[in-house]
């Protein structure tokens, strides 16, 4: 998955560091999404068949094709809405209530 | 001062020569719509991009919010645009406007000044100018065909200033001087070439290092960058007399910067002006001075940023001064006169001020009218204040009688 | 820009479009990601006042990786006007200039601008997410906005359904600009979106993709049908799949026999209220529809 890094931010100190005009560079991310969730999706690696249906619909871009050509999810940024669990043709992938997992 | 003798002399209509001055600015995009009295400079404009004098994109718009768009998706990328408009094309792009400025696009953009709507008129006021004067953009009013020409090549470079980057609008009175035939110098194309350089901004979209722009800021950001824009503007009042002393150094004619005084130096009476109403003005003062009263005018070229401080210094020693505004906010006065009133406050001496209002609609304003203000301008310094207040705002040249 | 069909299999890994602030579940965002996953680097985008420019451009949170700016929210057609020949007249080649914009922002407020584009023929490609109502600002109607659905300016009660106006036909009113590239598309069909996104990416003149995007907050909708839903749509009738080029129209899909209308709406808080009555003046409205397009259509 090749998507932008988590960056620090600290508010600028001086005018003189604020960009000029509403204007900043692309794929500049200061926050995780992983807040949002309520459930999680978990994917079962012995029934994921990589066809990657889960990735083609994840509305965030958050499911990761690995190296054994299978799927990963970035729960940094995944919010739990569930598409990939109710698309995935295997049911390979389950949604699990987040504060089971704690 | 080193006059160049390459000049050519042409026979043109202020909205000609804007178009002449746009063609030496070689911009890259046009955005075009037409409306009276502006028309003529796309119509111009398309004919230099035909006959290949002009190397620019024409984009053929359907309306004045789509020009002032398609002006800043051109500013956007890096391109240097141009765009024209006039009266209600310059209200239905108003939201363009505080985009534009906002977004800190350096649009140049010539406004033929004309009435609003309702009753139609096509014919000029500063009504339309005068109520965008919040949007953000510095504004220019000029007062003949060479001063326009000269104005959009400067108006690149002012805008353009890494300490500006602030959308430029240049104001020429409709029908006056956008239809009105004078000789203006053209100067040739190298010199403009040195005396503008080439369009470059950081605050563009590249491949090499991609943008999110105009982008959205919560209540704790979002005053830094109003406070950003307030600041070019106040620091582009020092590019301004830098581009007016540099382009009198190549072209040999200078403005003076944010105001042109004439006999202002002694005057006990000042009428404050913009625009082509000036030589009426000058006239009138010659007049009067004739007659052995020392009257004067004071020329507001730049209503944003505010020549605070000049129209502060110039007045301050008069015994009275007046403006003549084009224009009225309902309810209150004219907005020249607010904005001349706000530079005075808190000065030992305050002169009284009258506002003339006149010239709404395109009705005319003769000699005789500005010397009927300078009268008004004798007589208002004996009267008492609350006969003075009662008259402080007065309809100039209207037809009918107006006491009830 | 190679002609090989993209899939899930080879399609880049980049996400374009990420951390943003969408709803989960969100349609829109799903259209917006994989269309920057085929058009890639050399994308500059314009997106109006609507969801996607509201959650994607948040300072300091930038989550388009692309080149990309919200545009007026009438003026997107005209902006990237602008765009084009900007990059075009400083010689910057090989770029595609792309907008996003919602339905609201397409069909309404944006109508003028987009048929000032199209007519230009401009190298552009306007993409419509349409989540059929005017989500961003709280579920207010559009004339996308379907007959019978509930929004919060078309409320349903004794008296009224919920909207009474039907679907504008926006793609046919693109079409008959005669542009050289128009289709429909629904997240719930992805592979015939990324084909056509293929297809737009490839057009010399101005390219345009109508595509039905699921809202689970606007639609009362579990986040996870997001994408059955849609496809749902399409089989019932209510959507459809179909390209404009060379001025005639093609179906790419024709169900053998629709969906069930009243299982398929009553699925969504949106719709809950509809009587069977109001059903039937849906169902023949689809009907209608699809005779022409069955008659006319390839």
């Amino acid at each position: 998955m090749d998507k932008p890094e988590l960056k620090n931010f600290t508010k600028p100190e001086s005018i003189k560091d604020y960009p000029v005009g509403p204007s900043f560079s692309g794929g500049h991310l200061v926050s995780v999404n992983s807040g949002w969730r309520t459930f999680k999706p978990v994917v079962a690696l012995d029934t994921c068949t990589g066809c990657y249906r889960c990735y083609l619909v994840c509305p965030d871009g958050v499911i990761v094709k690995t190296e054994a050509g299978k799927v990963a999810v970035d729960y940094d940024f995944c919010k739990g809405c569930g598409v990939c669990a109710h698309e995935c043709p295997f049911d390979a992938i389950e949604m699990v209530k987040e504060d089971l997992q704690k | 001062m080193m006059h160049n003798h390459k000049n050519e002399s042409v026979f043109v209509s202020g909205d000609e020569a804007v178009a002449l001055g746009v063609r030496l600015s070689r911009p890259h995009v046009i955005s075009a719509y037409p409306i009276t009295p502006q028309t003529i400079v796309v119509e111009r404009l398309s004919e230099m991009v035909e006959d290949g004098s002009l190397v620019a994109r024409y984009i053929h718009v359907e309306s004045e919010h789509s020009a002032m768009s398609a002006a800043m998706g051109a500013s956007s990328v890096g391109a240097r645009a141009f765009t024209a408009t006039s009266s209600q094309g310059l209200l239905y792009m108003a939201e363009g406007l505080h985009y534009a400025s906002g977004g800190r696009m350096p649009i140049v953009m010539m406004n033929a000044n004309r009435s609003l709507a309702l009753p139609w008129s096509i014919f000029g006021d500063h009504r339309d100018s005068m109520s965008m004067l919040d949007s953000g953009w510095i504004q220019v009013y000029v007062e003949d065909a060479q001063e326009a020409l000269d104005m959009t090549i400067q108006a690149y470079r002012i805008a353009e200033d890494s300490s500006v980057l602030t959308p430029l609008m240049i104001n020429l009175d409709g029908f006056i001087l956008t239809h009105t035939y004078e000789l203006v110098e053209v100067p040739p194309q190298e010199e403009v070439d040195s005396y503008l350089p080439p369009f470059s901004t950081p605050n563009k979209m590249s491949l090499e290092d991609p943008k999110s722009m105009g982008f959205s800021t919560s209540p704790a950001d979002n005053m830094e960058f109003k406070y950003q824009q307030h600041k070019a503007m106040m620091d582009s009042r020092e590019v301004i007399k830098q581009a007016d002393k540099e382009y009198a150094e190549i072209f040999g004619r200078s403005y003076n910067g944010l105001i042109d005084c004439y006999q202002c130096d002694n005057a006990e009476y000042i009428l404050v002006t913009a625009g082509s109403v000036t030589g009426t003005a000058r006239v009138a003062v010659d007049s009067m001075r004739s007659k052995g009263i020392k009257a004067g005018v004071l020329r507001i070229r730049f209503m944003r940023p505010f020549p605070e401080q000049e129209v502060r210094n110039t007045l301050a020693g008069a015994a009275s001064y007046g403006v003549l505004d084009k224009d009225i906010s309902f309810g209150y006065e004219g907005t020249m006169f607010t904005n001349v009133n706000s530079a005075l406050s808190g000065t030992a001496h305050i002169p009284r001020g009258i506002n003339f209002i006149g010239g709404l609609g395109g009705r005319d304003i003769s000699v005789q009218d500005i010397e009927e203000m300078f009268e008004a301008l004798r007589l208002c310094p004996a009267h008492d204040y609350t006969e003075y207040r009662k008259n402080r705002i007065r309809f100039v040249n209207m037809g009918v009688s107006i006491h009830e | 820009m190679n002609n090989k069909r993209i899939t899930v299999k080879n399609m880049t890994d980049k996400e374009y479009f990420f951390g943003h602030k969408a709803c989960a579940g969100c349609g829109g965002s799903l259209a917006v990601r994989l269309a920057l996953k085929v058009f890639g680097d050399r994308t500059f985008a314009a997106l109006p006042a609507g969801c996607m420019s509201a959650v994607g451009f948040i300072y300091p949170q930038m989550a388009f990786l692309n080149n990309a700016i919200i545009s007026t929210f009438p003026g997107t057609g005209s902006m990237l006007s602008g765009m084009r020949a900007g990059l075009d007249a400083l010689g910057i080649k090989d770029t595609h200039v792309v907008g996003f914009a919602g339905d609201g922002g397409t069909a309404d407020i944006g109508l003028q601008a987009l048929s000032g584009a199209i007519d230009r023929e401009e190298k552009i490609i306007y993409i419509c997410y349409d989540n059929e109502a005017y989500m961003n600002t709280g579920v207010q109607k559009s004339s996308l906005t379907p007959y019978g659905a509930r929004t919060t300016t078309s409320p349903a009660g004794e008296n009224l359904p919920g909207s009474v106006m039907h679907k504008k036909n926006l793609f046919e009113i693109v079409a008959a600009h005669d542009i050289a590239y128009a289709a429909t598309a629904s997240v719930g069909y992805p592979q015939d979106y990324l084909n056509k996104l293929s297809k737009a990416a490839l057009v010399e003149g101005t390219s345009y993709i109508h595509i039905y995007a699921t809202c689970p907050t606007g639609w009362g909708t579990p986040t996870e049908t997001s994408v059955s839903l849609a496809k749902e749509a399409v089989d019932s009738g209510l959507w459809y799949l179909a390209e404009y080029e060379n001025g005639e129209f093609t179906l790419n899909r024709r169900p053998k026999e629709f969906f069930p209308v009243k299982e398929h709406l009553l699925k969504q808080g949106r719709f809950k209220h509809l009587k069977d009555s109001d059903i039937r003046i849906i169902e023949e409205a689809r009907d209608k529809k699809w005779k022409r397009m069955l008659e006319h259509w390839k």
